[in-house]
Protein backbone atom coordinates (compact mmCIF):
# COMPACT_ATOMS: atom_id res chain seq x y z
CA UNK A 1 0.00 0.00 0.00
CA UNK A 2 2.52 2.51 1.02
CA UNK A 3 4.63 1.62 -2.23
CA UNK A 4 1.79 2.63 -4.64
CA UNK A 5 1.06 5.76 -2.64
CA UNK A 6 4.17 7.07 -2.87
CA UNK A 7 4.67 5.83 -6.63
CA UNK A 8 1.48 7.85 -6.98
CA UNK A 9 2.64 10.47 -5.33
CA UNK A 10 5.77 10.92 -7.30
CA UNK A 11 3.97 10.67 -10.26
CA UNK A 12 2.28 13.26 -9.75
CA UNK A 13 5.15 15.33 -8.22
CA UNK A 14 6.64 14.99 -11.67
CA UNK A 15 3.67 15.75 -13.62
CA UNK A 16 3.55 19.08 -12.03
CA UNK A 17 7.14 19.74 -12.24
CA UNK A 18 6.45 19.41 -15.91
CA UNK A 19 3.54 20.93 -16.50
CA UNK A 20 3.51 24.19 -14.24
CA UNK A 21 7.08 25.42 -13.08
CA UNK A 22 5.41 28.27 -11.65
CA UNK A 23 6.32 29.10 -8.01
CA UNK A 24 3.41 29.09 -6.52
CA UNK A 25 3.62 25.16 -7.11
CA UNK A 26 6.54 25.12 -5.09
CA UNK A 27 5.54 25.22 -2.15
CA UNK A 28 2.70 22.55 -2.52
CA UNK A 29 5.51 19.75 -3.60
CA UNK A 30 7.66 21.06 -0.82
CA UNK A 31 4.49 20.43 1.55
CA UNK A 32 4.15 16.51 0.18
CA UNK A 33 8.13 16.25 0.18
CA UNK A 34 7.38 16.44 3.83
CA UNK A 35 4.72 14.06 3.72
CA UNK A 36 6.55 11.57 1.39
CA UNK A 37 9.40 11.78 3.61
CA UNK A 38 8.84 8.43 5.06
CA UNK A 39 7.90 6.22 2.08
CA UNK A 40 10.84 8.02 0.05
CA UNK A 41 13.37 5.63 2.17
CA UNK A 42 11.37 2.67 1.00
CA UNK A 43 12.09 3.98 -2.74
CA UNK A 44 15.72 4.22 -1.96
CA UNK A 45 15.48 0.65 -0.80
CA UNK A 46 13.56 -0.90 -3.85
CA UNK A 47 16.38 0.56 -6.24
CA UNK A 48 19.14 -0.77 -4.32
CA UNK A 49 17.04 -4.15 -4.49
CA UNK A 50 16.91 -4.31 -8.11
CA UNK A 51 20.32 -6.05 -7.91
CA UNK A 52 19.42 -8.94 -5.33
CA UNK A 53 23.26 -10.62 -5.37
CA UNK A 54 24.63 -7.34 -4.61
CA UNK A 55 21.85 -6.58 -1.65
CA UNK A 56 21.95 -9.89 -0.32
CA UNK A 57 25.67 -9.77 -0.02
CA UNK A 58 25.29 -6.68 1.92
CA UNK A 59 22.80 -7.80 3.90
CA UNK A 60 24.98 -11.06 4.81
CA UNK A 61 28.00 -8.42 5.47
CA UNK A 62 25.67 -6.31 7.53
CA UNK A 63 23.76 -8.88 9.53
CA UNK A 64 26.69 -9.66 12.22
CA UNK A 65 27.11 -5.95 12.79
CA UNK A 66 23.60 -5.55 13.38
CA UNK A 67 23.98 -8.26 15.92
CA UNK A 68 26.66 -7.17 17.85
CA UNK A 69 26.20 -3.11 17.23
CA UNK A 70 22.54 -3.57 17.74
CA UNK A 71 22.72 -0.20 20.43
CA UNK A 72 24.44 1.90 17.73
CA UNK A 73 22.45 1.41 14.90
CA UNK A 74 18.42 1.70 14.78
CA UNK A 75 17.99 3.65 11.49
CA UNK A 76 15.38 1.88 8.90
CA UNK A 77 17.38 -1.04 8.03
CA UNK A 78 17.71 -2.89 10.88
CA UNK A 79 14.14 -2.32 11.74
CA UNK A 80 13.31 -3.82 8.83
CA UNK A 81 15.38 -6.87 9.39
CA UNK A 82 13.42 -7.34 12.48
CA UNK A 83 10.38 -8.49 11.30
CA UNK A 84 11.05 -10.29 7.87
CA UNK A 85 8.43 -9.14 5.73
CA UNK A 86 6.94 -12.23 4.28
CA UNK A 87 5.73 -10.61 1.15
CA UNK A 88 8.60 -8.57 0.22
CA UNK A 89 8.47 -8.34 -3.30
CA UNK A 90 9.71 -6.50 -6.39
CA UNK A 91 9.59 -5.90 -9.76
CA UNK A 92 12.66 -6.21 -12.09
CA UNK A 93 11.66 -6.13 -15.68
CA UNK A 94 13.30 -8.21 -17.60
CA UNK A 95 13.01 -6.31 -20.99
CA UNK A 96 13.17 -9.39 -23.92
CA UNK A 97 10.87 -11.79 -22.19
CA UNK A 98 8.66 -9.79 -19.98
CA UNK A 99 9.15 -12.32 -16.85
CA UNK A 100 8.83 -10.60 -13.77
CA UNK A 101 11.02 -11.79 -11.21
CA UNK A 102 10.13 -10.81 -7.43
CA UNK A 103 12.21 -11.83 -4.39
CA UNK A 104 10.65 -13.43 -1.49
CA UNK A 105 12.68 -13.65 1.53
CA UNK A 106 12.02 -16.68 3.57
CA UNK A 107 11.76 -15.60 7.12
CA UNK A 108 13.20 -18.20 9.69
CA UNK A 109 11.51 -20.96 11.25
CA UNK A 110 11.19 -20.21 15.24
CA UNK A 111 12.43 -22.75 17.61
CA UNK A 112 10.29 -23.19 20.83
CA UNK A 113 11.52 -22.56 23.77
CA UNK A 114 12.17 -24.38 26.89
CA UNK A 115 9.63 -23.74 29.95
CA UNK A 116 10.50 -22.20 33.03
CA UNK A 117 10.78 -24.93 35.10
CA UNK A 118 13.32 -26.37 33.28
CA UNK A 119 15.63 -23.36 33.03
CA UNK A 120 14.91 -23.03 36.42
CA UNK A 121 16.45 -26.34 37.01
CA UNK A 122 19.49 -25.65 34.57
CA UNK A 123 20.70 -22.22 35.99
CA UNK A 124 20.98 -24.03 39.55
CA UNK A 125 22.63 -26.90 37.75
CA UNK A 126 24.76 -24.62 36.71
CA UNK A 127 25.47 -23.41 40.22
CA UNK A 128 26.37 -26.17 41.40
CA UNK A 129 28.77 -27.22 38.36
CA UNK A 130 30.41 -23.76 39.00
CA UNK A 131 33.86 -24.79 36.78
CA UNK A 132 33.18 -28.24 35.73
CA UNK A 133 32.21 -29.06 32.70
CA UNK A 134 29.38 -31.47 32.06
CA UNK A 135 28.15 -31.85 28.22
CA UNK A 136 24.47 -29.95 27.60
CA UNK A 137 23.09 -33.52 27.05
CA UNK A 138 23.91 -35.19 30.09
CA UNK A 139 22.56 -31.95 31.67
CA UNK A 140 19.29 -31.87 29.60
CA UNK A 141 18.82 -35.64 30.94
CA UNK A 142 19.65 -34.99 34.89
CA UNK A 143 16.69 -31.74 34.07
CA UNK A 144 14.64 -34.43 32.42
CA UNK A 145 14.57 -37.03 35.16
CA UNK A 146 14.13 -34.90 38.16
CA UNK A 147 11.21 -32.94 36.12
CA UNK A 148 9.42 -36.13 36.27
CA UNK A 149 10.16 -37.16 39.95
CA UNK A 150 10.06 -34.19 42.18
CA UNK A 151 11.95 -36.52 45.21
CA UNK A 152 15.35 -36.69 43.95
CA UNK A 153 15.42 -32.31 44.02
CA UNK A 154 16.96 -32.73 47.27
CA UNK A 155 20.02 -34.78 45.98
CA UNK A 156 20.62 -32.79 43.22
CA UNK A 157 23.94 -31.99 44.01
CA UNK A 158 25.18 -35.34 44.74
CA UNK A 159 23.58 -36.53 41.59
CA UNK A 160 25.63 -34.23 39.49
CA UNK A 161 28.81 -35.10 40.82
CA UNK A 162 28.31 -38.58 40.58
CA UNK A 163 27.53 -37.82 37.25
CA UNK A 164 30.26 -35.62 36.67
CA UNK A 165 33.13 -38.17 38.18
CA UNK A 166 31.61 -41.16 35.66
CA UNK A 167 31.86 -38.81 32.77
CA UNK A 168 35.57 -37.75 33.91
CA UNK A 169 35.83 -41.70 34.25
CA UNK A 170 34.67 -42.27 30.56
CA UNK A 171 36.74 -39.63 28.64
CA UNK A 172 39.46 -40.75 26.13
CA UNK A 173 42.73 -40.75 27.31
CA UNK A 174 45.36 -38.15 26.52
CA UNK A 175 47.31 -39.53 23.41
CA UNK A 176 44.99 -42.43 23.00
CA UNK A 177 45.15 -43.81 18.98
CA UNK A 178 41.17 -42.67 18.71
CA UNK A 179 42.28 -42.67 14.80
CA UNK A 180 43.02 -46.90 14.57
CA UNK A 181 40.15 -47.32 16.97
CA UNK A 182 37.82 -45.27 14.78
CA UNK A 183 38.98 -47.40 11.70
CA UNK A 184 38.63 -50.53 13.19
CA UNK A 185 35.02 -49.66 14.72
CA UNK A 186 33.39 -48.61 11.06
CA UNK A 187 36.26 -51.60 9.07
CA UNK A 188 35.08 -54.48 11.12
CA UNK A 189 31.33 -54.03 10.28
CA UNK A 190 31.91 -52.59 6.89
CA UNK A 191 32.61 -56.50 6.34
CA UNK A 192 29.72 -58.07 7.09
CA UNK A 193 28.36 -55.34 4.46
CA UNK A 194 28.87 -56.96 1.23
CA UNK A 195 26.80 -59.36 0.62
CA UNK A 196 23.39 -57.45 -0.24
CA UNK A 197 25.14 -53.97 -0.90
CA UNK A 198 25.32 -54.37 -4.64
CA UNK A 199 21.80 -54.34 -4.68
CA UNK A 200 19.66 -50.67 -5.09
CA UNK A 201 16.82 -49.80 -2.28
CA UNK A 202 14.16 -47.25 -2.86
CA UNK A 203 13.06 -44.37 -1.58
CA UNK A 204 9.71 -44.16 -3.10
CA UNK A 205 10.69 -45.74 -6.44
CA UNK A 206 13.50 -43.84 -6.81
CA UNK A 207 17.08 -45.88 -6.69
CA UNK A 208 19.94 -44.80 -4.20
CA UNK A 209 23.37 -46.38 -3.59
CA UNK A 210 23.54 -48.07 -0.15
CA UNK A 211 25.69 -50.10 1.59
CA UNK A 212 29.41 -50.36 1.08
CA UNK A 213 29.48 -48.64 -2.43
CA UNK A 214 27.83 -45.59 -0.76
CA UNK A 215 29.93 -45.70 1.77
CA UNK A 216 32.71 -45.68 -0.52
CA UNK A 217 31.67 -42.55 -1.75
CA UNK A 218 31.25 -40.59 1.07
CA UNK A 219 34.54 -41.21 2.09
CA UNK A 220 36.23 -40.90 -1.24
CA UNK A 221 34.23 -37.31 -1.59
CA UNK A 222 33.19 -37.89 -4.91
CA UNK A 223 32.12 -34.64 -6.50
CA UNK A 224 29.13 -35.85 -7.63
CA UNK A 225 27.12 -38.98 -6.11
CA UNK A 226 26.23 -42.48 -8.44
CA UNK A 227 22.68 -41.64 -7.70
CA UNK A 228 22.13 -37.80 -6.98
CA UNK A 229 18.79 -37.54 -4.88
CA UNK A 230 17.02 -34.66 -3.00
CA UNK A 231 14.36 -34.16 -0.31
CA UNK A 232 12.99 -31.43 -1.18
CA UNK A 233 10.57 -29.96 1.97
CA UNK A 234 8.03 -27.55 1.45
CA UNK A 235 7.01 -24.20 3.23
CA UNK A 236 3.89 -24.34 5.14
CA UNK A 237 1.14 -23.20 2.39
CA UNK A 238 2.89 -25.55 0.20
CA UNK A 239 3.18 -28.51 2.35
CA UNK A 240 -0.88 -28.98 2.67
CA UNK A 241 -2.02 -28.35 -0.36
CA UNK A 242 -1.34 -30.98 -3.16
CA UNK A 243 -2.05 -28.67 -6.17
CA UNK A 244 0.77 -26.03 -5.05
CA UNK A 245 2.77 -28.92 -3.99
CA UNK A 246 2.84 -30.22 -7.81
CA UNK A 247 3.17 -26.70 -8.91
CA UNK A 248 6.38 -26.72 -7.40
CA UNK A 249 7.35 -29.64 -8.29
CA UNK A 250 6.31 -28.47 -12.00
CA UNK A 251 9.15 -25.87 -11.86
CA UNK A 252 11.41 -28.35 -10.57
CA UNK A 253 11.16 -31.28 -12.55
CA UNK A 254 12.74 -30.86 -15.55
CA UNK A 255 10.58 -31.06 -19.04
CA UNK A 256 12.14 -31.73 -22.12
CA UNK A 257 10.76 -30.47 -25.37
CA UNK A 258 9.89 -34.00 -26.51
CA UNK A 259 7.99 -35.27 -23.79
CA UNK A 260 5.61 -32.08 -24.25
CA UNK A 261 5.35 -31.62 -28.12
CA UNK A 262 5.41 -33.85 -31.37
CA UNK A 263 8.09 -32.74 -33.78
CA UNK A 264 7.76 -33.60 -37.16
CA UNK A 265 10.23 -32.62 -39.69
CA UNK A 266 9.23 -31.02 -43.49
CA UNK A 267 12.07 -32.39 -45.56
CA UNK A 268 10.39 -30.93 -48.44
CA UNK A 269 9.90 -27.53 -47.14
CA UNK A 270 13.00 -27.68 -44.96
CA UNK A 271 10.85 -26.75 -42.09
CA UNK A 272 10.63 -28.26 -38.61
CA UNK A 273 7.10 -28.01 -36.82
CA UNK A 274 6.90 -28.16 -33.16
CA UNK A 275 3.17 -29.04 -31.99
CA UNK A 276 2.76 -29.45 -28.17
CA UNK A 277 0.02 -31.37 -26.85
CA UNK A 278 -2.59 -28.57 -25.25
CA UNK A 279 -3.85 -30.68 -22.62
CA UNK A 280 -0.14 -31.54 -21.04
CA UNK A 281 0.74 -27.80 -21.49
CA UNK A 282 -2.30 -26.86 -18.83
CA UNK A 283 -1.01 -29.56 -16.71
CA UNK A 284 2.74 -28.34 -16.68
CA UNK A 285 1.39 -24.89 -16.39
CA UNK A 286 3.64 -23.90 -19.55
CA UNK A 287 2.61 -21.07 -22.40
CA UNK A 288 3.63 -21.57 -26.09
CA UNK A 289 5.62 -18.15 -26.14
CA UNK A 290 7.92 -20.19 -23.47
CA UNK A 291 8.61 -22.69 -25.78
CA UNK A 292 9.61 -20.35 -28.35
CA UNK A 293 11.58 -18.20 -26.31
CA UNK A 294 13.68 -21.60 -25.28
CA UNK A 295 13.70 -22.46 -29.18
CA UNK A 296 14.87 -19.16 -30.46
CA UNK A 297 18.05 -19.47 -28.19
CA UNK A 298 19.44 -22.04 -30.86
CA UNK A 299 21.68 -20.48 -33.12
CA UNK A 300 21.00 -20.32 -37.37
CA UNK A 301 17.00 -20.66 -36.78
CA UNK A 302 14.10 -18.84 -36.66
CA UNK A 303 11.04 -19.73 -34.88
CA UNK A 304 7.49 -18.30 -35.44
CA UNK A 305 3.88 -19.19 -33.21
CA UNK A 306 1.38 -20.41 -35.66
CA UNK A 307 -1.81 -20.68 -33.55
CA UNK A 308 -0.66 -23.76 -31.28
CA UNK A 309 1.76 -24.71 -33.14
CA UNK A 310 6.10 -23.15 -33.30
CA UNK A 311 7.37 -23.42 -36.57
CA UNK A 312 10.91 -23.50 -37.12
CA UNK A 313 12.90 -22.61 -40.29
CA UNK A 314 16.84 -22.68 -40.72
CA UNK A 315 18.45 -19.25 -42.03
CA UNK A 316 20.58 -21.49 -44.83
CA UNK A 317 19.18 -23.96 -46.13
CA UNK A 318 20.98 -27.54 -45.29
CA UNK A 319 19.54 -30.84 -44.86
CA UNK A 320 22.31 -31.80 -42.33
CA UNK A 321 21.87 -29.18 -40.30
CA UNK A 322 17.57 -29.55 -40.40
CA UNK A 323 18.17 -32.84 -38.84
CA UNK A 324 20.72 -31.80 -36.22
CA UNK A 325 18.41 -29.13 -35.31
CA UNK A 326 15.63 -31.76 -34.70
CA UNK A 327 17.62 -33.85 -32.90
CA UNK A 328 18.68 -30.83 -30.33
CA UNK A 329 15.06 -29.90 -30.20
CA UNK A 330 14.33 -33.22 -28.87
CA UNK A 331 16.40 -32.88 -26.11
CA UNK A 332 15.50 -28.78 -25.55
CA UNK A 333 14.98 -28.14 -21.96
CA UNK A 334 11.29 -26.37 -21.96
CA UNK A 335 11.27 -26.02 -18.20
CA UNK A 336 12.42 -27.08 -14.84
CA UNK A 337 16.08 -27.20 -13.23
CA UNK A 338 18.77 -28.73 -14.42
CA UNK A 339 19.98 -32.14 -13.58
CA UNK A 340 16.92 -32.72 -11.89
CA UNK A 341 15.69 -35.89 -13.96
CA UNK A 342 12.72 -37.61 -12.03
CA UNK A 343 10.38 -36.25 -9.29
CA UNK A 344 7.90 -38.07 -6.95
CA UNK A 345 5.49 -36.48 -4.83
CA UNK A 346 4.99 -38.02 -1.23
CA UNK A 347 2.66 -37.56 1.48
CA UNK A 348 4.22 -37.97 4.95
CA UNK A 349 2.30 -38.14 8.38
CA UNK A 350 2.95 -34.68 10.36
CA UNK A 351 4.24 -33.16 7.37
CA UNK A 352 2.52 -33.46 4.24
CA UNK A 353 3.64 -33.58 1.16
CA UNK A 354 7.15 -33.95 0.14
CA UNK A 355 9.19 -33.72 -2.83
CA UNK A 356 11.70 -36.60 -3.86
CA UNK A 357 13.96 -35.91 -6.85
CA UNK A 358 16.41 -37.78 -8.87
CA UNK A 359 18.86 -36.11 -10.07
CA UNK A 360 20.35 -32.68 -7.19
CA UNK A 361 20.89 -29.26 -7.94
CA UNK A 362 21.19 -27.43 -4.31
CA UNK A 363 21.93 -23.75 -5.64
CA UNK A 364 18.92 -23.64 -7.80
CA UNK A 365 16.53 -26.01 -5.93
CA UNK A 366 16.61 -23.53 -2.80
CA UNK A 367 15.36 -20.70 -4.75
CA UNK A 368 12.26 -21.94 -6.14
CA UNK A 369 9.62 -20.01 -4.38
CA UNK A 370 8.04 -22.65 -2.14
CA UNK A 371 10.46 -24.41 -1.09
CA UNK A 372 11.56 -24.43 2.89
CA UNK A 373 15.60 -23.73 2.58
CA UNK A 374 15.99 -24.45 5.75
CA UNK A 375 15.26 -27.76 5.54
CA UNK A 376 15.71 -29.11 2.14
CA UNK A 377 18.39 -31.51 1.70
CA UNK A 378 20.73 -33.41 -1.10
CA UNK A 379 23.17 -36.86 -0.44
CA UNK A 380 25.38 -34.75 -3.02
CA UNK A 381 27.89 -33.39 -0.19
CA UNK A 382 30.06 -31.12 -2.15
CA UNK A 383 27.09 -29.57 -3.31
CA UNK A 384 26.30 -28.73 0.67
CA UNK A 385 30.02 -28.22 0.85
CA UNK A 386 29.51 -25.50 -1.93
CA UNK A 387 26.27 -24.06 -1.13
CA UNK A 388 25.94 -24.05 2.69
CA UNK A 389 29.49 -24.53 3.85
CA UNK A 390 32.21 -26.97 5.14
CA UNK A 391 30.23 -27.08 8.69
CA UNK A 392 27.32 -28.32 7.00
CA UNK A 393 29.29 -30.96 5.02
CA UNK A 394 30.33 -32.37 8.01
CA UNK A 395 26.92 -32.61 9.23
CA UNK A 396 26.01 -34.20 6.42
CA UNK A 397 28.97 -36.59 6.08
CA UNK A 398 27.78 -37.36 9.77
CA UNK A 399 24.39 -37.84 8.47
CA UNK A 400 24.83 -40.07 5.36
CA UNK A 401 27.62 -42.35 6.71
CA UNK A 402 25.33 -43.19 9.85
CA UNK A 403 22.15 -43.47 7.83
CA UNK A 404 24.02 -45.61 5.25
CA UNK A 405 25.66 -47.83 8.28
CA UNK A 406 21.97 -47.89 10.07
CA UNK A 407 20.41 -49.07 7.12
CA UNK A 408 22.57 -52.16 6.93
CA UNK A 409 21.89 -53.03 10.99
CA UNK A 410 25.31 -52.01 12.03
CA UNK A 411 25.60 -50.15 14.95
CA UNK A 412 28.86 -47.98 14.64
CA UNK A 413 29.21 -45.21 17.45
CA UNK A 414 28.35 -42.02 16.23
CA UNK A 415 31.67 -40.38 17.47
CA UNK A 416 33.92 -42.97 15.05
CA UNK A 417 32.04 -41.48 12.36
CA UNK A 418 32.53 -37.72 13.57
CA UNK A 419 36.02 -38.34 13.64
CA UNK A 420 36.39 -39.38 10.10
CA UNK A 421 34.18 -36.18 9.19
CA UNK A 422 36.29 -34.17 11.40
CA UNK A 423 39.59 -35.26 9.23
CA UNK A 424 37.66 -34.98 6.40
CA UNK A 425 36.77 -31.68 6.49
CA UNK A 426 39.77 -30.38 9.02
CA UNK A 427 41.21 -27.81 6.22
CA UNK A 428 38.14 -26.20 5.14
CA UNK A 429 37.66 -28.13 2.33
CA UNK A 430 36.08 -31.46 1.86
CA UNK A 431 39.12 -33.93 1.48
CA UNK A 432 39.21 -37.45 0.34
CA UNK A 433 40.24 -40.30 2.95
CA UNK A 434 42.73 -42.06 1.39
CA UNK A 435 46.00 -41.59 -1.35
CA UNK A 436 44.38 -38.41 -3.26
CA UNK A 437 43.24 -36.67 -0.22
CA UNK A 438 44.32 -37.06 3.58
CA UNK A 439 47.13 -38.96 2.78
CA UNK A 440 48.83 -37.45 0.34
CA UNK A 441 49.32 -34.47 2.75
CA UNK A 442 50.74 -36.11 5.45
CA UNK A 443 53.75 -34.47 6.25
CA UNK A 444 55.96 -37.52 6.99
CA UNK A 445 57.59 -38.77 3.64
CA UNK A 446 57.81 -42.45 5.14
CA UNK A 447 54.40 -42.32 6.63
CA UNK A 448 53.21 -41.69 2.58
CA UNK A 449 55.63 -44.00 1.72
CA UNK A 450 54.16 -46.82 3.83
CA UNK A 451 50.59 -45.88 2.63
CA UNK A 452 50.83 -46.20 -1.37
CA UNK A 453 53.14 -45.71 -4.51
CA UNK A 454 56.64 -46.17 -2.14
CA UNK A 455 59.05 -45.97 -4.38
CA UNK A 456 57.68 -42.29 -6.27
CA UNK A 457 57.01 -40.46 -2.46
CA UNK A 458 60.77 -41.09 -1.18
CA UNK A 459 62.56 -40.05 -4.75
CA UNK A 460 60.19 -36.89 -4.64
CA UNK A 461 61.30 -36.63 -1.16
CA UNK A 462 64.83 -37.24 -1.97
CA UNK A 463 64.60 -34.75 -4.97
CA UNK A 464 63.11 -32.20 -2.43
CA UNK A 465 65.44 -32.81 0.60
CA UNK A 466 62.72 -33.12 3.17
CA UNK A 467 63.78 -33.94 6.45
CA UNK A 468 60.99 -36.75 8.34
CA UNK A 469 60.21 -35.40 12.26
CA UNK A 470 59.39 -39.11 12.86
CA UNK A 471 56.29 -38.03 14.56
CA UNK A 472 53.93 -40.35 13.70
CA UNK A 473 53.20 -44.27 13.76
CA UNK A 474 54.54 -45.33 10.64
CA UNK A 475 57.53 -43.46 10.92
CA UNK A 476 58.71 -44.70 14.05
CA UNK A 477 57.52 -48.62 13.05
CA UNK A 478 59.90 -48.49 10.23
CA UNK A 479 62.71 -47.08 12.08
CA UNK A 480 62.34 -48.99 15.03
CA UNK A 481 61.19 -46.62 17.61
CA UNK A 482 58.69 -46.67 20.64
CA UNK A 483 55.34 -45.02 18.86
CA UNK A 484 54.36 -41.42 20.05
CA UNK A 485 51.02 -42.96 21.19
CA UNK A 486 49.59 -43.91 24.62
CA UNK A 487 51.99 -44.55 27.19
CA UNK A 488 54.69 -43.74 24.63
CA UNK A 489 54.07 -39.69 24.22
CA UNK A 490 54.71 -39.50 27.75
CA UNK A 491 58.31 -38.71 28.49
CA UNK A 492 57.84 -37.31 31.96
CA UNK A 493 55.91 -39.28 34.98
CA UNK A 494 54.16 -37.38 37.20
CA UNK A 495 53.08 -39.15 40.67
CA UNK A 496 49.52 -38.93 41.04
CA UNK A 497 49.67 -39.30 44.85
CA UNK A 498 46.96 -36.21 44.95
CA UNK A 499 43.92 -36.84 44.77
CA UNK A 500 42.99 -36.07 41.55
CA UNK A 501 40.73 -33.54 40.84
CA UNK A 502 37.81 -33.71 38.79
CA UNK A 503 38.72 -31.23 35.21
CA UNK B 1 1.48 -12.21 -21.84
CA UNK B 2 3.36 -11.70 -18.72
CA UNK B 3 4.39 -14.45 -16.59
CA UNK B 4 5.51 -14.04 -12.98
CA UNK B 5 8.40 -16.17 -11.92
CA UNK B 6 9.70 -16.29 -8.30
CA UNK B 7 12.86 -16.38 -6.87
CA UNK B 8 13.25 -17.09 -3.47
CA UNK B 9 16.01 -15.91 -0.67
CA UNK B 10 17.31 -16.86 2.52
CA UNK B 11 19.70 -16.73 5.41
CA UNK B 12 22.19 -19.87 5.04
CA UNK B 13 23.03 -19.77 8.44
CA UNK B 14 19.26 -20.41 9.22
CA UNK B 15 19.72 -24.22 7.58
CA UNK B 16 19.43 -27.15 9.55
CA UNK B 17 22.74 -28.29 8.67
CA UNK B 18 24.50 -24.87 9.56
CA UNK B 19 25.38 -24.64 13.13
CA UNK B 20 25.50 -21.16 14.50
CA UNK B 21 29.01 -19.69 13.64
CA UNK B 22 30.28 -16.38 15.25
CA UNK B 23 33.53 -14.85 14.73
CA UNK B 24 35.36 -14.31 18.46
CA UNK B 25 36.90 -11.39 19.74
CA UNK B 26 40.19 -10.70 20.20
CA UNK B 27 40.44 -10.95 23.88
CA UNK B 28 38.43 -14.16 23.61
CA UNK B 29 40.84 -15.45 21.18
CA UNK B 30 44.00 -14.81 23.58
CA UNK B 31 41.66 -16.40 25.98
CA UNK B 32 41.55 -19.69 23.82
CA UNK B 33 44.77 -20.07 22.81
CA UNK B 34 45.80 -19.71 26.31
CA UNK B 35 43.48 -22.47 27.41
CA UNK B 36 44.01 -25.14 24.84
CA UNK B 37 47.57 -24.35 24.89
CA UNK B 38 47.89 -24.03 21.13
CA UNK B 39 48.59 -22.31 18.34
CA UNK B 40 46.15 -21.12 15.97
CA UNK B 41 47.31 -22.88 12.92
CA UNK B 42 46.67 -26.20 15.30
CA UNK B 43 43.10 -25.04 14.98
CA UNK B 44 40.59 -26.72 11.94
CA UNK B 45 40.78 -24.76 9.12
CA UNK B 46 37.57 -22.58 7.20
CA UNK B 47 38.03 -20.90 4.17
CA UNK B 48 37.01 -17.30 3.68
CA UNK B 49 34.89 -18.23 0.33
CA UNK B 50 33.01 -20.40 2.21
CA UNK B 51 29.56 -19.65 2.07
CA UNK B 52 29.02 -19.20 5.91
CA UNK B 53 32.05 -17.08 6.26
CA UNK B 54 31.14 -14.25 3.55
CA UNK B 55 27.46 -14.41 5.60
CA UNK B 56 29.33 -13.52 9.03
CA UNK B 57 31.79 -11.10 7.56
CA UNK B 58 34.91 -13.27 8.84
CA UNK B 59 38.30 -12.86 7.70
CA UNK B 60 41.26 -14.68 7.82
CA UNK B 61 42.90 -14.87 11.00
CA UNK B 62 40.09 -14.02 12.87
CA UNK B 63 38.68 -17.16 15.14
CA UNK B 64 35.11 -18.69 14.55
CA UNK B 65 33.50 -19.97 17.27
CA UNK B 66 30.91 -22.79 16.05
CA UNK B 67 28.22 -24.34 18.19
CA UNK B 68 27.57 -27.90 17.09
CA UNK B 69 24.27 -29.38 17.37
CA UNK B 70 25.89 -32.98 18.49
CA UNK B 71 23.73 -36.22 19.11
CA UNK B 72 26.42 -37.51 21.56
CA UNK B 73 26.70 -33.87 23.43
CA UNK B 74 23.78 -31.99 22.46
CA UNK B 75 26.21 -29.09 21.97
CA UNK B 76 29.37 -28.74 21.13
CA UNK B 77 31.71 -25.72 20.81
CA UNK B 78 34.23 -26.26 18.23
CA UNK B 79 36.93 -23.12 16.36
CA UNK B 80 38.21 -22.76 13.07
CA UNK B 81 40.73 -20.29 12.36
CA UNK B 82 39.69 -18.35 9.03
CA UNK B 83 42.22 -18.82 6.13
CA UNK B 84 42.61 -17.73 2.78
CA UNK B 85 41.61 -19.69 0.02
CA UNK B 86 44.17 -20.43 -2.57
CA UNK B 87 41.97 -20.73 -5.20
Amino acid sequence: MAKKTTAKLKAKKDIKKLKKPVKAEAKKIKIKKQVSKKPEKKEKNKTQKKTPKEKKKKEELKKPEVKKTNKKEKTSKPKKEEKPIKEERLKVKEKKEKIVVKTIIVPPRKIPEESAEYKKLRTEIYKILKERFLPISLIDEIINKIANNKDLMPKLKEIIDRVSIEYHKNLVDPAEACGIVSAQSIGEPGTQMTMRTFHYAGVAEINVTLGLPRLIEIVDARSIPSTPMMNIYLRDEYRLNSDLAKEVANQIEITKLNTIADIETDLTNLVIIVKPNVKTLKNKNIIIDEIANNVKKIRGIDAKIEKDTIKVTLDEPSYKKLLDVNETLKDLKVKGIDGIKRIIIRKEPNEGYVIYSEGSNLEKVLEIEGVDPYRTTTNDIQAVGRVLGIEAARNMIIQEADNTLSEQGLNVDLRHIMLVADVMTTDGSIRAIGRHGVSKEKESVLSRAAFEITVSHLLQAARRGETDQLGGVAENIIVGQPVNLGTGAVELVMRSSKKRGIN
Amino acid sequence: MAKETHKQEFEIMRHDLVPLHEVISEEEKKQLFEDLNITPDQLPKIMDTDPVSISIGAKPGQIVKIVRKSHTANEAVAYRLVVESND
